[in-house]
Parts: C-alpha cells; structure tokens; sequence
C-alpha cells in the first residue's frame, strides 16, 4: 500500500501546486533557519582546545577605581595594564604566560618589486604558541631571549607567507615592517580555534593574527593598539605615561597544569596585589580571578545563553513555519473530505486514510528538506559573508548535518500533519456522500 | 439472519439537533433476501438517506438490530464497519463521486486495494466490470473526459468489482438525462437478472416500478410494501 499512498500523495501535491509550493517552502524555511542557527551554535559550543580548556586560565587584576567596579561580570577588569603585565611576565610563576595585544602595520615583501599591504598584527611572548597549540608549517616560535631583547623576529600565517614569498618555506628571510627589517623565525599552519577564546575583541570567530612579534619588539617600534584600551582616571601626555598609567589594554594568560599549580599561582597573585596595595594602587577590595577557557567564554561571551539563544531563534522560526504548514494541511485535507468519505464508504479503514495523508505530508516534509537543505547552505554563505568570508571553512555543511535536515524535515512535517491527517481521516462520510 | 442479505428490526434513528430532535428512522423493519431488487421510495425528508447510510453501515442506528449477510451489526466498531462495507457491500451514489484527479481504472480499483487484493487480480476484475458496463475501452480516460451516463457506469463498475453481497444505489439516475438514465437503469436490471442483490433509494416512481418490490418510507416509517415479482 506504501507506493500507492506514494502514488496517491504525486497526484494530491500535482494537484493543489500552489499549495503544495507554500507548504514545501514553509518547511524548507523552517528547516532552512534552524539548521542556519543550529551550525552556528554547534560552531560556537564547540571546545576551542579540549586538551588545555581545564589549564588555561584568563588572568584578572581588579585595578579598577575605587568608587565603581569594572562593568563586567565579576567586577574585574578583562585586560592587565602594562605595569602588571609586564611584572607577571617577569616573575613567570605559571609553567607558561603569556601578555599579548593586538596590533596592525603595513609590512613590505623582499626586494624592490613588492608591494605593502596592511595585516593584523599580535604583540605577545614566545609562550604562545606552545600555550594555545599552534600548529607550524615552518620553524617554529621565537624564545625567550628574543622576547627579552626584543629582538626584530616574526612569525607569519600561511597567507601572510603566501603574500609575502609565495608560500615558500621563509624561515631565516626578511621583510620589512613599517621600516624596520624582521627575520621570519616560523610559519604557523591554518589555525582558528573557535571562538576565538584568548582575546574575542574584534570578533569571536575571526581568524587569528598575521603576523606575529614579540610584545617588547612591539613596544620599542611604537606599533600601534588595535584591541580595547579603557582607563578610569587620565594618564597624561605620552607613550610613557600611557604605559605607567592605570589602563587596561593587556591580555594574559597563564597555563597551569594542576589545581596546586592553580592555587599557588593565585596566592602569587593576591600577594603581588597587597605589595601593589601598600605602593597605593589596586583600592579596591582583593579581587583577583583566574578563569579557565570554559568560564571565560561564558563570562566573556555569554557561551550558553548565546548559544541557547541562537538554538531558541532557530526552533521558533521552525515552529512558526510548522504552524503555517498546518494551517495550509488542514485546509487542503479538509478540501478533500468528499474523497476521505468515499474511501470510507468504499471500505477504506481510517488506519489507512492516516496512513495515506502521513504519506503526503512526508512527501512534503522530505521536499521541504531537500529544499531546507539547499537554504541551509545560502544561510551558512550568508554568515560567512557577515563575518567577511573568514568562517567559511568552520561553516561547512557535514554529511551528518544533512541527514539531521532531512530526518527533521520529515519529522517535522509529520508533526504538523498530524492533527489535519487526524481531522481528516475522522470525517463522518454519511453526510458528505450526498452532497457532492 | 441466515438467508438473508439483509435484517432490520424495529431500527430507529434520531438526530440532535439543540434542542430540537428529529426522528429520521422510526421502527423500520425490513428484509432483503439474497437475489432481490428492491426499491425505497418516498419524498424528501421521509427518512430514505439515513436508511441507505445505515443499511451501507456508514452511520450507527440508535435503537434495534441488522443483520447484513448474518453478521449482527450492532456490535461493530469502527474497523469492523469499515471491514464488512468493504466486503459485502458497493455503493452507487446519485453524484457518481468519482475522483477526478484517477483514471477510470484507478477508481474503480479504490475498493480492491483497500482489500489487499494483489495486482494481477485486481487488473482482471477492473476490466472485467468495466467491460461489462460497457466501458472497457476507456481504462485511462479522467472522469473529466465522460459523460455523466459514463460517469454512471463507472461507479457502477466501482461498486461491482469487489463482488459485493449487496449493491446500494442511491438515487442512481437523479443526474442524468432520461434517455441515458434508462440506459442505466437496464444496467442495474441486468445486474438483478445475473444475481445482484440490489437496494435502490429513488423519489422516482418510474424507477420503482423497475424493482422487483418497493416500499416507500414517510416520516421514517415503512408506509407500504408491495411485491411484484
């Protein structure tokens, strides 16, 4: 009976086509958004660095005035000024930490033919890339002297060494930045933990820097902040005094590999604090914090509740859509009670007219699938061109994805089906035998 | 009971309406034998509908028994109503109430394939009933494309390949012009002559007088009966 309910289903939907089209479009819609939606909170929700998001932590000073606390949660500031910064990396009591901030310059391929062009830049320490698992196509980090010499080294992104040598293997070579010569000491493989956890200012799933230097490189070449300054008081004139003042424009981030590890290192901190207290900075009450990737992103992000959010946006659209599809099933059912009552009064049991509308309303959720799908896909592209085309590749459209469309597509309608199919199949025939 | 097609006994059947209530069946008894043609006459609103609705076991009656083949119809649910209407009895409707979207073959295949009865078989019968309705050669013509006498033939064709024990026509020439309604009407008497148990609702007393015995039905009760075979 399955394929004559199919056949049956073909001739019904061939039809009604206008009708047909809405509803197949009204579930396509449906399964369209909250598929968009539910990508986007997969891609969102995900772990950026399961092996390290438990012993990296984001650490925080409240340096803040003392009349008012940091508006953000917890009260303290998400960035370190330059003088705690610069102390923590000094006293190095975490197994790794690292300052960092964002820059941007105008760099300068070798010889005489090439071109400038702008990149994003980010100031930080060596740590770095060891902390956050950078993968190198190329050489490698710099160390530690050349952070504290703050020597004239680089690390680039596949597409800065794509532009600036051809994708060669450019380790040892130079370039000019702004007006100073570096030394490319490594080239990092595609790497784009998302979100992007260790500093979401300027977006969570934008790809990280293109070039890379040392923070006290960066310093010495007055390269400019590209990421959030906020101060509480001014600081005066000058790059000196924006360095001693109270603001905060720092990220840092400390891996500790164990609670011991974690423990002492925010006594570390509550004691640097108190020494701070007794020179006449930090008036506000201990406040130090030490959030791992998980409570970062919550903090930082608002993780769940965006995610939740994106999801409950996504189930709604769907619904309204399911809401329209019934709408338009029951009156098409409905339009067709003469023929429900005939089937009955030729000995159809309403087990099988259930099963007749079940079919087409499948017919309809599996067409409105193929066509969500199709959508699903446009929405994804939409995203990527919002996040100017960067995300592209995160936002790819699995095997498995399809098929949770489709199953959703086909469930769904079934859903809105149900009650129509029901109202349908329940048709007293006696009276509408008579009528027609 | 046995021997009968069908036994009603003191069936009533009444309608709410708010608060008013109207009696459509008032104690109608009435038995059909095996081979019969019978017609139920009366005016409109004499009850004629609602006996040829329960009589096809498409509505419950509220008070008194049937019989239909010698099967106690009472007790049956839904299912079980359906499943014996499918088996025992074809309906002929004064509307036709083809599906115009199927083919000719494809409606007068509706009963079979809410039999099971498997593919060849069913390609046998539907063309053996249409051929004798006179319609063999038009197995994949719409509704659309006949005439209302064709129409006609068609439902009776429907009616007639699952082999039911009993044919209920309702009105069967109530849309048709006259010269196609005779011909239609020598159908369902040569059908009688081969066999067929028939049950006619007809206004028409011409068309009564084609049956074997009529009754006519006034205010829901059986007013007269009369044989004539």
């Amino acid at each position: 009976m399955f394929a004559y309910y199919l056949r049956l289903a073909a001739v019904s939907l061939r039809g009604s086509p206008l009708v047909s089209a809405l509803m197949v479009c009204a579930v396509a819609i449906g399964i369209g958004a909250c598929m968009t939606f539910v990508n986007v909170a997969t891609i969102l929700g995900q772990d950026p660095i399961p092996s390290k998001s438990d012993i990296l932590f984001a650490v925080q000073l409240d340096n803040w005035d003392a009349n008012q606390p940091f508006p953000t949660e917890g009260g303290a500031p998400t960035q370190l000024t330059y003088l705690d910064a610069t102390a923590l990396m000094r006293d190095r009591r975490a197994h790794r930490q690292v300052a960092m901030a964002q820059s941007g310059f105008v760099v300068l391929p070798e010889g005489e033919h090439g071109r400038p062009f702008e990149v994003r830049g980010r100031a930080t320490y060596g740590d770095f890339f060891a902390m956050f698992e950078v993968p190198f196509l190329f050489g490698s980090g710099w160390d530690r002297a050349a952070d504290e010499s703050a020597e004239r080294v680089a690390v680039l992104s596949r597409q800065t060494n794509d532009r600036l040598f051809g994708g060669e293997d450019s380790v040892g070579r130079h370039f000019t930045l702004q007006a100073t010569t570096f030394r490319v000491v490594g080239v990092i493989d595609d790497w784009q933990p998302v979100p992007r956890f260790y500093d979401p200012v300027g977006g969570v799933v934008t790809a990280p820097a293109d070039v890379f230097l040392p923070f006290e490189t960066a310093l010495a070449e007055r390269l400019p902040t590209h990421g959030n300054i906020n101060c509480f008081k001014p600081f005066g004139d000058g790059h000196e005094a924006f360095l001693a003042s109270e603001c905060v424009w720092i990220q840092f981030w400390a891996e500790l590999p164990s609670a011991k590890a974690r423990d002492e290192y925010l006594a570390y901190l509550n004691s640097y604090v108190a020494e701070q207290k007794r020179l006449g900075r930090f008036e506000r009450p201990l406040n130090n914090r030490l959030r791992d990737v998980h409570q970062w992103i919550e903090e930082r992000l608002g993780g769940i509740r965006v995610i939740g959010l994106l999801l409950a946006v996504g189930v709604m659209v769907l619904c309204v859509c399911l809401l329209n599809t019934v709408g338009l099933l029951l009156a098409k059912f409905l339009g067709k009670a003469p023929e429900v009552a005939l089937r009955r009064a030729l000995g159809a049991r309403k087990r099988a007219l259930v099963a007749q509308h079940l079919v087409e309303t499948g017919c309809i959720g599996l067409l409105g699938g193929a066509l969500g799908i199709g959508l699903t896909w446009l929405g994804l592209r939409g995203i990527d061109a919002l996040f100017g085309g960067q995300i592209g590749e995160l936002l790819t459209f699995r095997p498995n994805m399809v098929a949770i469309a489709a199953l959703l597509a086909v469930a769904s309608a079934l859903a809105a089906g149900f009650y129509p199919t029901w109202r349908a199949s329940s048709i007293a025939p006696a009276a509408l035998l008579k009528t027609q | 009971m046995p021997g009968s097609i069908l036994e009603m006994r003191s069936v009533a059947k009444a309608y709410q309406a708010d608060v008013v209530q109207t009696h459509a069946l008032r104690d109608v008894s009435l038995t059909v034998e095996e081979g019969e043609f019978l017609a139920v006459a009366g005016p409109s609103g004499s009850g004629k509908t609602t006996f040829l609705n329960i009589a096809g076991l498409l509505e419950t009656f509220d008070a008194g028994t049937y019989w239909l083949d010698g099967a106690d119809v009472a007790g049956l649910n839904d299912n079980g109503r359906s499943r014996l209407r499918g088996e025992k009895i074809g309906f002929v409707f004064q509307g036709f109430n083809l599906i115009p979207e199927l083919d000719v073959f494809d409606n007068v295949d509706v009963p079979l394939r809410y039999r099971g009865v498997k593919r060849t078989e069913r390609k046998r019968r539907v063309a053996e009933v249409l051929d004798v309705v006179g319609l063999g050669g038009r197995l994949r013509h719409l509704p659309a494309q006949l005439s209302g006498g064709q129409q006609q033939r068609v439902a009776i064709a429907r009616a007639l390949v699952g082999e039911p024990r009993l044919l209920l026509a309702d009105e069967p020439t109530g849309n048709l012009d006259s010269a196609t309604a005779a011909g239609v009407l020598e159908l369902l008497k040569g059908l009688h002559q081969r066999g067929a148990t028939i049950i006619m609702v007809t206004h028409d007393a011409t068309l009564a007088a084609a049956a074997d015995r009529a009754i006519e039905l006034a205010d829901g009760r059986v007013a007269t009966g009369e044989t004539r075979a």
